[in-house]
């Protein structure tokens, strides 16, 4: 069973870093002049919504937990539209909270909004996709000896590996290098995506490397 | 010898103290010096070479200009005249810079862009060394050579009207002066008349030969509203008018006398974004040089655009120009325009004196000046010089001589301009010695430090220190000999001056003793805890003591602090980095709180398990070296498991929602005062509240503030002191009034702007009689043992009298700060670090971080250019040194002073354990050392970096006070635990 669910994991993590490493590549056939430095706010969009369909399908496609007992189609849409409501109001607590941090009121409103989508998808929609909008499952995850699976595990690592990179990206921001990407990365205050995403893969292969061999999973700590 | 740990972190930080003067001392260099500087007796001066044939010319040659009128504009920055503000502003000025017989230049003022230094510049020619900042605000005589005391050795009459600086630095010099105080920085118009009304009188009688303008009102004008305000334009209009009636008046004089007289406008420095100046950026660095004479007339059609020069050649020129000896220091070199429309053979002796100036400091700088390229070109152009004299004295053909005339002066130019190239890197010359014995005394004070944690930081707050045992070690009086040895070496062998080997025997010989002493002492406190190591590892099952989020935090962020004073554009922008630690800070917290209190959490149990097993081996785990971690299981006992039972509803909500009321706090001040270098010039509120529309704003603003100010201070005093407490509040606001600040409801014109300084001394009259119920409360509660709410009471009021002063010492627009920031400490204390029990040492952290953060609130910067002198002069007619540095010092390090206070008030007033205190002490000790330790490592390795005189010795600079100030903290700490003891 572990093995299986270890083997699962890879892959969706492999196949959420290709999704954005293909988010990189992709658009640049369809649409002009596009590159992460100039057009970075298309290039946010269009990262954000391929991670929220991966996780999205392979949610459907794996289905960590089938506990779900009711299935009746009112409850799915309830849980959906809950789903939504959760992504929508994490979306303006990142907001806040980047504003909180420094960012600026008005000026720059799109991208510090476009920023805090962006950690959304890396962070509330693979929560809301393996534990549904239950906010003490959350709390469980993310208290300290809260892990009770594989699946959770990982959660937790790649959740707080997010958050770290983000908190780590806003480091350059007084360097006065005067290099393009740093005013485009420094749009946020609270941080830079390209972090983000080391992080993010940080965390998958540190599970993908560690997780055969050892069964406890308090062992795949970061 | 036992010591308690607040006191062993006292000690330590002082002796840390002595360590950093010793090494500031060795690191802001003493600048290039002739070393028979203090006596001023002519040299006869150097013959003009001759190669053979005999010069009849050994004389000094005479002036060139009868009269000198010096026009010094503080603040005057090189596009004031010579940009659009100029030509919109200056029009008699812009006329003589485009068409009339003149001379423009850029002259760049070296940093510290301060005016006294600048002054010293102008005069002597010197750079003058970073440490004549310090002593800008009392200014000794200037005993160097410079040309103001040339001129007078010479017989010169000389008048001085304006900045009192210059009256200070030249006692006795003028036959005639008045100097203006440049200290009301929101009088700009006053400052000004007292310079102009003695103009004409003094134009007319002509019974002078140099003239000292120094003008205060547009600096004065920077200070206040910044280089784009209206009023700019007015004042520099004012100046082209003075600039026109001295003109005028020098060219219908000049008609009588036979020499042409020379006017020069200058400016001691710029003006950056925001107005202030001390530091190096292009705006504060550039400032105009004019010098109009009949001498330079110009054929029409022949622009001269205004070149790049250093300030230090005015000296040079000066002296040229008044026939008097170059400064013996001066590394400047002669402004060749000025001398230009002389014949040849005068041109060329100008420029030979000038470089044997320069060469003769050179060799006494420089030991192997032979070698140096400006050495060797001037041999060459003296020798050339020396032909052409003899073919001049034959009376060759005049077109050879002409021509060979020309490449002899480019000879010289190219020496003169090597050579005060190479001098003036001469400047950065460090005095290592001082530098590393001051590095080794801070780092061994803060390896004791970490050493002594496990012992310092035990329930006991106890440590042994090993006082007897090192001082009759064999070890101790070996490295002492060899100390002193190495002394003995180093001063009898290095040729340039060291600070140690100036000072006496004794002294030198204490430094040594102590050295060695503290090595002797961290070498047995490492054996120690070696030993407890081996200890420990044999039961190694105790070392469970787990980190929570916070202390990581907590430790990381000073790890990442320390690390990023590296970077000059980090330290540029330190405020970044502590608003974003405290909003982690604030994140942090806002996470423990929510999961204690949110429902649902069922793993408490089992943590306090954890906890308590954690308690049962603190003792042994305390061996573990690491910063935080010591304490942190130690006064946490058992968190109760629902917490949340025992609040009430509205507080729970209050503790739910502090951490981001706090953050909100945090955001606004952030955007009142925009600090720094990159962002500084974004608009702020600091600065829309300042300006004079919107005084009512500012006003209504000010008047809240101290309501709220007096609503939350007042629930823990006496009776008495509340009153006090109001009163002195209402006359702050007064005080406001009277300079013009704020205003009354009654009272819409602002008519009379005084000094205030009445209403000053009234309010304080209730800070020092607040301090005094404080401090008679301590005491009582020491001597009589009245009890804990007596010293908890005296510790309020104290912390209340610093709140009166800061509310009247700080700039208008920041009593937000003051009251935002007492709103934190209250909002912490009560529903942060109360029901969630943080431990001392987190509780210490926090306080500083906090007090970092609102250093940077303030508007102050690692830029000497933000400190706020005007904070000095409240309530004082006249500079008296010590009060104006207390109270600058004060003003600036309001924040940090204010939290360490509430911290002593509110530990002394919750902490369950006796020893909170001295914990606290020692916690606050060693993360005040740690950055500064650091610091003192990374500024010798970078010391020949590019920003190593404009970023890195300013923020030097702010270590050292912050560390002063640490050591007054420590010290307060130390005496607030003995009483605690007693008691």
């Amino acid at each position: 069973m572990k093995d299986t669910d270890i083997k699962r994991l890879l892959y969706t993590h492999l196949l959420c870093i290709c999704s954005i490493i293909l988010s990189i590549f992709i658009p640049s056939f369809f649409l002009e002049n596009f590159s992460i430095l100039e057009t970075h706010l298309t290039w946010l969009c269009i990262c954000s919504v391929s991670v929220t369909a991966v996780n999205l399908v392979l949610y459907l496609v794996v289905k960590p937990n089938a506990s779900s007992k009711r299935s009746s189609l009112s409850f799915k849409v309830t849980r959906f539209v809950k789903c939504c409501v959760y992504f929508l109001m994490s979306c303006f607590t990142f907001h806040v909270i980047f504003v909180l941090y420094g960012a600026p009121l008005i000026e720059l409103v799109l991208e510090t909004f476009l920023f805090a989508v962006t950690l959304s998808t890396f962070t509330t929609v693979p929560c809301l996709c393996l534990l549904g909008p239950n906010i003490k499952a959350w709390l469980r995850v993310f208290s300290r000896n809260g892990v009770t699976s594989v699946w959770e595990n990982s959660l937790q690592i790649t959740t707080i590996s997010s958050f770290v990179g983000a908190w780590l990206g806003a480091f350059p921001i007084p360097l006065d290098w005067e290099r393009p990407w740093q005013k485009k990365v420094s749009v946020g205050r609270g941080g830079h995506i390209l972090l983000n995403i080391t992080w993010l893969m940080r965390g998958g292969l540190t599970i993908q490397t560690r997780a055969p061999g050892h069964d406890s999973p308090r062992c795949w700590r970061l | 010898m036992r010591l308690g740990s607040g006191t062993f972190a006292a000690c330590c930080v002082v002796v840390e103290v002595l360590g950093v003067v010793l090494f500031l001392r060795g690191f802001f260099p003493a600048p290039v010096r002739s070393s028979s500087s203090s006596k001023h007796q002519a040299e006869p001066p150097a013959p003009e070479p001759s190669a053979g044939a005999s010069s009849n010319w050994t004389k000094l040659p005479p002036p060139l200009f009868s009269k000198v009128v010096i026009v010094l504009i503080d603040a005057l920055r090189d596009d004031f005249v010579f940009g659009s503000k100029g030509v919109k502003f200056m029009p008699y000025t812009t006329y003589l810079v485009e068409k009339g017989a003149s001379h423009s230049f850029v002259a760049e003022a070296k940093p510290p862009t301060v005016t006294m230094p600048r002054i010293k510049a102008l005069m002597t020619g010197s750079v003058p060394g970073f440490i004549d900042v310090v002593m800008n605000l009392n200014s000794p005589a200037l005993l160097e050579d410079n040309v103001i005391t040339q001129a007078k050795a010479a017989g010169k009459r000389i008048i001085s009207y304006g900045d009192e600086t210059w009256v200070k630095l030249f006692p006795k010099h003028f036959v005639e002066y008045d100097g203006t105080t440049s200290f009301f920085v929101s009088d700009y118009t006053e400052v000004d008349e007292n310079v102009t009304r003695h103009l004409d009188k003094v134009l007319k009688r002509g019974d002078w030969d140099v003239l000292i303008l120094h003008y205060l009102g547009l600096d004065h004008i920077g200070h206040v509203s910044g280089p784009s305000s209206p009023l700019i334009g007015r004042k520099l209009s004012e100046m082209d008018g003075v600039l026109m009636k001295i003109h005028t008046a020098l060219l219908s004089e000049e008609r009588e006398t036979l020499l042409p007289s020379l006017l020069v406008l200058c400016g001691d420095h710029g003006m950056s974004e925001t107005g202030g100046h001390g530091a190096s950026s292009t705006e504060e660095v550039s400032t105009p040089l004019l010098l109009v004479s009949s001498a330079f007339e110009r054929k029409p059609g022949d622009i001269r655009y205004p070149k790049h020069v250093q300030q230090t050649d005015l000296a040079a020129t000066l002296a040229i120009g008044l026939g008097l000896p170059i400064p013996k220091n001066s590394v400047g070199h002669l402004l060749f325009p000025a001398i230009e429309g002389k014949p040849m053979r005068e041109q060329l002796r100008f420029l030979h004196l000038n470089t044997v100036q320069l060469t003769k400091l050179l060799q006494e700088n420089v030991p192997s000046f032979e070698k140096e390229p400006g050495f060797e070109q001037f041999k060459i152009s003296e020798r050339l010089h020396g032909n052409w004299i003899r073919l001049y004295l034959e009376e060759n053909n005049s077109e050879v001589l002409f021509n060979l005339g020309t490449k002899v002066r480019r000879q010289y130019l190219d020496a003169l301009k090597t050579l005060s190239l190479s001098l003036s890197r001469q400047v950065a010359q460090y005095d290592v010695y001082s530098m590393v014995v001051g590095t080794v005394v801070v780092l061994e004070v803060l390896t004791l430090l970490l050493l002594s944690i496990p012992q310092a930081l035990s329930s006991k707050a106890e440590l042994e220190v090993p006082l007897l045992s090192p001082v009759f070690s064999l070890l101790f009086y070996l490295t002492f000999l060899v100390l002193s040895a190495v002394h003995v070496i180093v001063c009898t062998s290095t040729e340039s001056s060291c600070y140690l080997c100036s000072l006496s025997w004794l002294t030198a010989g204490g430094v040594m003793v102590l050295v060695s002493a503290l090595l002797c002492a961290v070498v047995s406190a490492l054996t120690k805890v070696l030993v407890r190591g081996k200890l420990l590892s044999k039961n190694a099952a105790h070392s469970n003591s787990r980190w929570s989020e916070l202390d990581l935090l907590i430790l990381l962020g000073t790890l990442g602090h320390v690390l990023s004073l590296g970077a000059s554009s980090f330290i540029e922008e330190e405020h970044q980095t502590w608003y974003f630690l405290v909003s982690t800070l604030c994140l942090a917290l806002c996470h423990d709180i929510y999961r204690n209190y949110l429902p649902g959490d069922d793993c408490e149990p089992q943590r306090c398990l954890h906890v308590e097993g954690g308690f049962d081996g603190a003792t042994p785990a305390l061996q573990d070296k690491n910063t935080s971690s010591a304490v942190l299981e130690l006064n946490r006992g058992c968190k109760s498991p629902s917490s949340l039972g025992t609040l009430r509803g509205y507080e729970k909500w209050m503790v739910l929602a502090s951490p981001w009321v706090i953050l909100t706090c945090c955001r606004l001040l952030r955007s009142l005062n925009q600090t720094g270098v990159q962002w500084a010039h974004r608009p702020d509120l600091g600065h829309w509240l300042t300006s004079s529309d919107h005084k009512a704003a500012l006003s209504v603003l000010a008047a809240l503030s101290l309501a709220v100010i007096f609503a939350l201070i007042q629930r823990r005093c006496s009776p008495a002191s509340k009153v006090a407490m109001a009163l002195g509040l209402l006359g702050v606001y007064c005080y406001r009034a009277a300079i013009g600040n704020v205003l009354f409801p009654w009272q819409q014109d602002n008519k009379d702007i005084s000094k205030g300084i009445l209403e000053a001394r009234f309010v304080y009259v209730f800070v020092l009689g607040i301090l005094f119920t404080g401090t008679k409360d301590l005491l009582k509660s020491q001597v009589v043992a009245a009890g804990f709410t007596v010293k908890t009471v005296g510790l309020w009021e104290l912390y209340s009298g610093f709140v009166l002063l800061a509310a009247l010492l700080l700039r208008p627009h920041n009593l937000p700060v003051l009251v935002l920031s007492l709103l934190i400490q209250t909002l912490m204390a009560k529903f942060v670090w109360k029901p969630l029990r943080h431990d001392v040492a987190e509780v210490t952290v926090m306080h500083y971080w906090f007090g970092q953060a609102f250093f940077y609130f303030q508007g102050n910067s690692n830029n000497i250019a933000t400190v706020d002198i005007s904070a000095g002069f409240v309530g004082l007619d006249t500079y008296v040194e010590i009060p104006a540095i207390f109270l600058t010092a004060f003003a600036t390090y309001t924040g940090p002073v204010l939290w360490a206070s509430h911290l002593v008030s509110f530990l002394s007033s919750e902490a369950s354990s006796s020893s909170a205190l001295s914990h606290a002490g020692f916690c606050y000790a060693l993360i005040g050392s740690f950055p500064v330790s650091a610091y003192i490592i990374l500024v010798t390795s970078l010391r020949y970096h590019l920003f190593i005189w404009s970023v890195f010795s300013p923020k030097l600079l702010y270590e050292g006070m912050h560390l002063l100030i640490t050591a007054a903290v420590c010290v307060f700490f130390t005496a607030m635990d003995q009483t605690n003891t007693k008691s």
